[in-house]
Formats: structure tokens, C-alpha cells, sequence
């Protein structure tokens, strides 16, 4: 069975590299018997662990698209590309791949866009800003599942804003935008972490920097496009990445506000997975998860490669 | 002198934005938290008739205590409790464990394995759990549907969180404090557990923090690992009251759920929030 194999697998590689340790411990300067101080075996529970619960699972995901793995039958047999095949001729995997994609950057944009004027307007290490930045931090503390369940009961349609306006918007109602007012609720879930780490990145700019762009005449806004923005990179960068990364995965929020709908216009990949893992076409939601995957890839290693260089070209 | 002219030339709009920045700020929070707030607090209060239709006017008639009595029971929200805790606390300690034991490692020494071994081990803060899969496996373990398989899940999946920061963090830390056991003929197991482990707190408290507020709030692992019978979490207890909501029309006690569920990471936030901040702050931008 795979994971014989594989969970022996961290034994092999941890043998090893006692060796470079010992054959480096010449070099002046460097830890000298660094396998001695600092032995492998510390490391090996946690990579155990992650192989065994993570990387065997997403290598098995390589694997179990191309069966017939479902709860109809009890043997597994190999069928090739049938399973991408049916996913992509009933339209599935191209509408989950659009909207997991949209409500991702949308979401980003939200969640970094209010994280960063909220650590604008609340930089000053006061009193009234410390504890504005608590109420702020309050939506990351609720469970996604509870946020969308308070934002159902605002945006029905007989929900309390439209009570308040005195309007009847179906916003969680439409096909067109209700996506968005998820996503925004997305962001203010989100918002209080970014605005953490927004400032951070605020206070990691030295004063004289600032002093020096304030002598020179500039205002408010030329400070923040000069100074304040490009000091900023190394947030940006984490920011943007967890939060593009974070909101493809999402499910909990879609879920308890519209369930995919209406009409699937919501349904991200997740909640497809969800979906037709109760149906019991196991194989088929490997096959959409293992597209996840590689959509997670492929957005996240040239995003991280890309903001990194911006980070040293600024 | 120069300066001085300057300084006295913003003055005007320095002085206006004084004035206008908390009002935007208080603003801002009335809207974005204040109302959703209220609607969650007052609605958990009100009798089922006025919480049919959600709406932001005070409750005619209090009752939270029956509310929150329904909530508990109905929700089965002690069983929901100490499942909860009993699948997120074993998790917490063995990723925070786990993670600096290796995160020591990983920050000490230098060759290429020791990078590449660092590198798979944070991959996870990127890559996305493969969900359909791990049922598979843990089926194939006997692990399907168990507490040690949740966890298992839940340690897989965090690990690579607490594996950066506290790597970042050690980096920070002098090797001369432990070369300085070293010499009184400590060995590494005590070297880390009386040197670094103490020394790691700060970082250990942040990471706590955000594997509980995964954990605690996770319902898509949870359903698919433990599912919705005896051993179904907080969360998941919550799913099925308020996919009951449908047929029933009980936002009163979807929303005493919601405030109860909670209460115990607010607790917490509020205990430890300066050293939330600080570490969350710390961690991220290096």
C-alpha cells in the first residue's frame, strides 16, 4: 500500500544528512558539529507527520482522479482521463475554475484594500486607536460559518438592511453580483489580520525617512505614494499571497450565505467538492481538487516570485 | 527657521484631519462592526416570533436566558464543546511541539538537505490540503471518522504555520545562550527544552492563536473527517441548527449559538492581546 512506503520515507533522507554537518564542521565561523548540537531526529516527528497527513494525501491526488473510486462500487480501477473528462463536458470545472478565481482576486482586493485604510487611519499608537484596532480585529475571531450566518440574516432579502433602507435588493439573490457582496463580506471578515500586518509595516518605517519627505514639502498623499507605499512591499507581499491563497480555499462563508448559489454563480471549487463528495463521486471530487491544486500553484509561485522581486527593485 | 514656516503651512489640514479622523473611524466601526453586532446580540435575545424576519430594532421582549438554554440543548452544544476541545487542544500542543522541535533544527543548521526539508515543510502554508484524499487514507488507516484522524488532519495541516514563524524567531536568537549550556555539558534535549523552549514563548503564544482560530472555527476538515454524528464539533453543531433554520425559522437561537461559539477565542483574544498583536506583527513582515 502507498503509505507503507511513504511513511518509512523520512527515515531515508534523515540518515543522511549528518554528513554534510560533519564534512562543514572545518569551516571557521559555522556551527561546528552541528549534527551533534542540533540532531535530525528533532526534525523528524514534524516531517513524519506532514508527509503522512499532507504530502501522501496531495500525492494520492495524483492518482485517484484517473480511477473510478465512488461509493457505488468497492473496487478501484484505473479509467483514465474520464473523470476530468465528465467534469469539464457538464460544465463543473470551468464555471468552479472562473468563480473560485474571480472571488479570489475580489476577495484580495477587499480584504487588503480595508486592512490598509484602517491601519492608515489608526497608525497612531494611542488609546482610541488601540482600542479601535481590537473592535476591528473582532470578525477574524467569529467562525467564517457564524459570519455568514450574521450576513444572511442582514442581506435577505426580508433580512435588516433591506428593513433599514427600506429597500427589497435581493443581495445574496443575484447572479451577477451577489459573488461580489460575498466577497466583501470575504474581506471584512479578513480585514482585521491585514490590518495588522499593514501596521507593522507602518511602524517598521524609520521616522527620519518620513521627516525627510515632510522638509522636502511633500503632503500627505505624495508621502503615501513615495515613502509609505514602497516601504510597505514586504506586507503587501504577504498579505496578497495569504489572502489570494487563503480565499481559494474558501468554503464556510459561501456556504452559510448562499450555498453555492443562486443558480451556482457562487459555487467555488470547494463547495463543488462538498457537493458531489455527498453524492459519493469520490473520484470526480479528487479530480476537482487536484485542479484546485494546481490553480494554487500556478498563482502562487509566479505571485510570490513577482512581488518578491518588486519588494527588491523598490 | 525654515522648518518652522512649514510646519506652520500644514498646520490648517493636520488640524482638520484631527478632528475628522476619529469621526471617519467611529463611523467606520458603527457600520462595519456595530451593526452586525447588535443585529447578532439582540436577535439572540428575542422571542422566535420577532426573530423570524432579522431586523436591527431592540427586542419588545428579553429573553436571552431561554434562548441560550434552547441553544445549549438543541445544539447539543456541551457534547459540541468537548468535542471541539478535544480534537483542537491535541492539536495545538503537538503542532507547537512538533513544530519547534523541528523549527530548531531548521534554524541552526545549514546545508542544502536542511533547506530543502525546511522548504517541504512550509509548503503547506500554500499548497491546499488535499481533503478527498485524506479520507481515503485515514479510511485505510482505520483513522475515518476519529478523533486521532482529525487530529492527525489538523497537524498536517498547521504544522507548516507554526514551522515558519518560530523558524523566523530562532534565527533571531543568539546561539551564545545555548552554546553557553553547552559548555556546562548539557545535552540538546535539555538544551531545548531548558534554553530554547522558554525562550520561544512569545512566538509559542502566537502560533496557539492561530491554529486555535483555524481550528476552532473549521467546518470543511471537520466534515469530511469526523462528519456529523457523536463526535461532530461546535461548528458542526452549528451547521445542522441552522440547516434546521429552513424549516424552522430559528435565527434566536442560530445567533445564541453563534454568540456562544464565540466566546471562548474572544476570551482569549482579550487575555492575551498584546502579545496577539505583537506576534502576529512580528512573524509576518521579514
Amino acid at each position: 500500500m502507498a503509505h507503507a512506503t511513504v511513511s518509512t520515507d523520512p527515515g531515508g533522507p534523515a540518515a543522511r544528512p549528518a554528513r554534510p554537518g560533519r564534512a562543514r564542521a572545518a569551516r571557521p565561523g559555522r556551527l561546528p558539529r552541528a549534527a551533534v548540537h542540533h540532531p535530525w531526529w528533532f526534525a523528524l516527528p514534524a516531517i513524519a507527520v506532514f508527509t503522512a497527513f499532507f504530502l501522501v494525501p496531495n500525492l494520492l491526488n495524483f492518482y485517484y482522479p484517473f480511477t473510478d473510486w465512488s461509493a457505488y462500487h468497492s473496487r478501484i480501477s484505473f479509467t483514465g482521463l474520464g473523470n476530468f473528462r465528465s467534469i469539464l463536458d457538464d460544465g463543473s470545472l470551468l464555471r468552479s475554475l472562473r468563480t473560485t478565481v474571480l472571488y479570489a482576486v475580489l476577495a484580495a482586493l477587499f480584504q487588503n484594500a480595508f486592512g490598509l485604510v484602517l491601519a492608515l487611519l489608526l497608525e497612531e499608537d494611542t488609546r482610541f486607536n488601540r482600542f479601535f484596532r481590537a473592535a476591528f480585529f473582532l470578525p477574524v475571531l467569529i467562525s467564517a460559518l457564524a459570519t455568514g450566518y450574521v450576513f444572511q440574516a442582514l442581506l435577505n432579502q426580508d433580512g435588516a438592511v433591506n428593513h433599514l433602507l427600506g429597500t427589497d435588493i435581493p443581495w445574496l439573490g443575484s447572479t451577477t453580483w451577489t459573488l461580489l457582496v460575498v466577497t466583501v463580506i470575504h474581506g471584512w471578515k479578513w480585514m482585521g489580520l491585514s490590518m495588522l500586518i499593514y501596521l507593522a509595516g507602518l511602524k517598521g518605517i524609520p521616522g527620519d525617512m518620513l521627516e525627510a519627505a515632510r522638509i522636502d514639502g511633500a503632503g500627505p498623499w505624495q508621502t503615501f505614494r513615495s515613502v509609505r507605499w514602497p516601504m510597505l512591499a514586504p506586507a503587501v507581499t504577504f498579505n496578497v499571497t495569504t489572502a489570494l491563497v487563503g480565499s481559494m480555499n474558501t468554503f464556510d462563508i459561501v456556504q452559510a450565505t448562499t450555498g453555492g448559489g443562486p443558480a451556482a454563480s457562487t459555487e467555488v471549487f470547494n463547495i463543488y467538492l462538498f457537493r458531489i463528495f455527498g453524492e459519493g463521486l469520490y473520484a470526480q471530487a479528487s479530480a476537482m481538487s487536484l485542479v484546485l491544486f494546481l490553480v494554487v500553484v500556478a498563482a502562487a509561485i509566479p505571485l510570490v516570485v513577482g512581488l518578491r522581486r518588486r519588494e527588491l527593485s523598490l | 527657521m525654515s522648518t518652522v514656516a512649514l510646519r506652520s503651512g500644514r498646520a490648517p489640514s493636520s488640524a482638520a484631519w484631527r478632528v475628522v479622523r476619529p469621526l471617519i473611524v467611529v463611523l467606520l466601526a458603527v457600520v462595519a462592526i456595530g451593526i452586525p453586532l447588535w443585529l447578532t446580540l439582540t436577535t439572540s435575545a428575542k422571542p422566535q416570533a420577532e426573530a423570524v424576519r432579522p431586523n436591527l430594532s431592540a427586542p419588545h421582549h428579553w429573553q436571552p436566558a431561554g434562548n441560550y438554554r434552547d441553544a445549549m440543548s438543541q445544539g447539543e452544544m456541551l457534547r459540541g464543546f468537548a468535542n471541539s476541545l478535544l480534537v483542537v487542544v491535541p492539536s495545538v500542543l503537538l503542532v507547537l511541539i512538533l513544530g519547534a522541535a523541528a523549527a530548531w533544527v531548521f534554524a541552526r543548521r545549514s546545508s542544502w538537505l536542511v533547506t530543502a526539508a525546511y522548504a517541504v515543510c512550509i509548503s503547506g502554508l500554500l499548497l491546499p490540503p488535499s481533503v478527498i484524499t485524506v479520507v481515503m487514507e485515514l479510511r485505510q488507516l482505520g483513522l475515518a471518522g476519529t478523533r486521532p484522524g482529525m487530529i492527525a488532519v489538523y497537524t498536517g495541516m498547521y504544522l507548516s504555520t507554526s514551522v515558519f514563524f518560530i523558524t523566523g524567531f530562532i534565527r533571531a536568537i543568539p546561539l551564545e545562550l545555548e552554546e553557553a549550556a553547552r559548555m556546562d555539558g548539557a545535552g540538546p534535549l535539555r538544551i531545548f527544552v531548558r534554553i530554547v523552549l522558554p525562550l520561544l514563548r512569545p512566538v509559542l503564544a502566537t502560533a496557539t492563536i492561530m491554529v486555535m482560530l483555524y481550528a476552532w472555527s473549521d467546518i470543511f476538515y471537520a466534515f469530511f473527517v469526523l462528519g456529523s454524528g457523536e463526535r461532530a464539533t461546535l461548528p458542526l453543531n452549528l451547521f445542522k441548527v441552522a440547516s434546521a433554520q429552513l424549516y424552522l425559522n430559528n435565527w434566536h437561537l442560530v445567533f445564541a449559538y453563534v454568540v456562544i461559539m464565540s466566546l471562548p477565542m474572544v476570551a482569549v483574544f482579550l487575555v492575551a492581546q498584546r502579545r496577539i498583536v505583537a506576534g502576529i506583527t512580528g512573524g509576518a513582515v521579514k
